[in-house]
């Protein structure tokens, strides 16, 4: 069984719990996109708007865009404009003419359609590889209700991605941050949140203190952040259905900051300041137990656990400036494993496990860039007098992170692990500290 | 000094104490609550002149609250040490007068690094006044990293003047 038929087996039995799938139809998978190659060509692909089945209105057009915008933002998809289609698409269930997608060079294209009723919304599609006259993969479709189109065509796109790529999808996501405003002696942060696209943005706090660096949980069901609220950094944890706040080992006499979850949800590590010293430490929630990671007179922070939990990526300058270390979950001797000039920090390991992303400083130019867990094979992908605090899209695919442009606003970018497709995010006003949730269920 | 000058920012000062919060940028935040010291200052207005040896502006202008800092670096240059002898002093001969050692770090650098960074500047700063006879008792630090600098600007002239810690004084709670 080829990898692209496993994917789509597993797709389609977590699509099913959801809504009975849509009879198969047997076609040869031969649409694929090989994302190890240095140079991709973007895949031309069609996506006629989706029929109304009934009820959708101007939904059924804003739910063909959102998928469309969300592989066209890939860099690796291009898409082709409708005033070249030749074939019409009025039925869901009528045939393809597939010649007349041939002859305009489409090698995928997406049918779908939209019917809503009493606050429910079905999102249908297929997926055609057109060059092999048939489907790839059965229709499917997703219902939800109406309030969460965007959510059903994240859902269409990142099933169509999977397919062709063979790689999990991200669109379907959100991306916690720290939204500023007001003037930068005196700024006014606040938490948000946002689909992975910068649409529907939503508050979490009031401006009334500082606010730094939200992370989400593995399961996206909580965020833990810095906050001056008490008046003094110290590392919360968010409830993300009730917003309720609360502290979490707080020690009289320091401060808090740089908190992650451990894969499992069930231990934050993060940084401990105490008389001038920073050091990482761990908390079990549930038991409030804290345990020290690491104990050096330098400053030790920004840790990021193994996706297998067995490890933490931190960055220390106890060798005199900012390098990058790994050591056991439960502490110990510490690898190092930057060496390139310049100073390292903020890592953070791929969910795929492969790459740790990081922020370089160099020759007063900020950097973010990957490297393999041993140090080798290190890529910068971006550069500008600032970038820093890169976190991972849930298939380890892109990177989002924060740019700041000499006396500009802070603003969120995106940039795909290969350093292709650079692209500002459309926040609500001055961003920072992004953090990305896990694909949503 | 005007006793009514000094009587007002007792009770601004008790304000602060009351929710035991420091960070004179902030509102006092949701856990907070804010109460009297809501907007968070302690403004050197109405403290008197700063040619008066007895005053906050004395200590916060003629003195200087506050000393720089290399690039990356948190130890204290002569001319900081200087600065913070007569700190020292002046705080010894003012035992009522609590103190925040604020450290800061320029725009330079990653966030949570600077947090760190102006943690350990603080701290220099906390710990050369206790060698010069400032009760420990007295002082707390706190670090804002590179969340509040004094100046905008993208270039050195900025950054070296946010590179800084602060000794801020409050009154009451260090007696």
């Amino acid at each position: 069984m080829s990898r692209l038929r496993q994917f789509f087996t597993a797709v389609a039995a977590v699509a099913a719990l959801a809504a009975p799938a849509m009879v198969a139809t047997k076609a040869e998978a031969r649409l694929t996109l090989n994302l190890g190659n240095p140079v991709v060509e973007p895949m031309p692909f069609a996506l006629p708007t989706f029929v109304d089945e009934g009820g959708a209105g101007d939904l059924a057009a804003k739910i063909s865009q959102v998928v469309a915008a969300d592989l066209a933002g890939t860099g690796l998809f291009e898409q082709i404009p409708s005033t070249a289609y030749i074939q019409q698409i009025t039925s869901f269930g009528a045939p393809v003419s597939y010649p007349d997608w041939q002859a305009i060079n489409a090698q995928a294209l997406v049918t779908g359609a939209v019917q809503t009723s009493g606050g429910q919304v079905v999102v249908k599609f297929r997926l055609h590889d057109v060059f092999a006259n048939g489907e790839m993969g059965e229709g499917l479709q997703f219902v939800g209700t109406t309030d969460s189109w965007r959510r059903m065509a994240h859902k269409v796109a990142d099933a169509v991605y999977s397919r062709i790529t063979g790689e999990t999808g991200y669109f379907d996501s959100r991306v916690v941050y720290v939204s500023e405003s007001g003037p930068k002696n005196q700024r006014q942060k606040r938490l948000a949140v946002m689909d992975y696209d910068g649409a529907n943005t939503s508050f979490l706090t009031d401006s009334a203190s500082i606010v730094l660096a939200p992370r989400f949980s593995p399961t996206g069901d909580r965020i833990l952040f810095t906050s001056y609220s008490s008046g003094f950094p110290q590392i919360y944890l968010m409830d993300v259905g009730s917003l309720a706040i609360r502290g979490l080992g707080e020690q009289p006499g320091t401060m808090t900051f740089a908190p992650r979850f451990s894969p499992d949800g069930r231990t934050v590590v993060f940084s401990l300041e105490r008389g001038g010293n920073t050091d990482i430490y761990s908390l079990d929630i549930g038991s409030g137990q804290l345990s020290q990671l690491t104990n050096s007179p330098a400053i030790e922070t920004a840790p990021s656990f193994s996706p297998d939990g067995s490890q933490i990526v931190f960055e220390s300058d106890r060798s005199g400036n900012q390098q990058i270390y790994i050591m056991p979950a439960r502490g110990g001797e510490p690898t190092r494993i930057s060496g390139g000039a310049g100073r390292y920090g903020t890592p953070v390991w791929s969910p795929r496990g492969d790459y740790i992303a990081f922020t370089k400083q160099n020759q007063g130019r900020f950097h973010i860039g990957v490297m393999l867990t041993d140090g080798t094979e290190e890529k910068l992908l971006t550069a500008s007098y600032l970038d820093e605090g890169p976190t991972w899209s849930p298939n380890g695919r892109v990177i989002m992170f924060t740019r700041q442009d000499a006396g500009g606003e802070p603003a969120l970018y995106s940039v795909d692990v290969s350093g292709r497709n650079l692209r500002k995010v459309a926040t609500t006003g001055a961003a920072s500290d992004p953090a990305w949730s896990p694909l949503l269920p | 000094m005007a006793y009514t000058a000094k009587a007002l920012m007792l009770l601004a000062v008790l304000g602060l104490a009351a929710c035991n919060n420091p960070d004179r940028y902030g509102a006092g935040g949701a856990g907070g609550a804010g109460g009297a010291g809501g907007a968070g200052g302690i403004g050197s207005q109405g403290l008197g002149g700063p040619s008066d040896p007895n005053s906050v502006a004395y200590f916060n202008q003629t003195i200087g609250d506050r000393v720089l800092f290399l690039v990356d670096q948190s130890t204290l240059s002569p001319e900081a040490q200087t600065i913070l002898a007569q700190q020292a002093q002046w705080l010894q001969s003012h035992a009522d007068y609590a103190i925040i050692v604020e450290g800061h770090a320029d725009e330079q650098g990653t966030r949570e690094y600077n947090l760190a960074l102006g943690a350990r500047r603080a701290s220099a700063v906390q710990n050369y006044l206790i060698s010069q006879g400032v009760a420990a008792h007295r002082m707390r630090t706190i670090s804002y990293g590179k969340e509040r600098p004094v100046e905008v600007c993208p270039s050195e002239a900025c950054f070296s003047k946010n590179r800084r810690a602060v000794t801020v004084l409050s009154m009451g709670a260090g007696a």
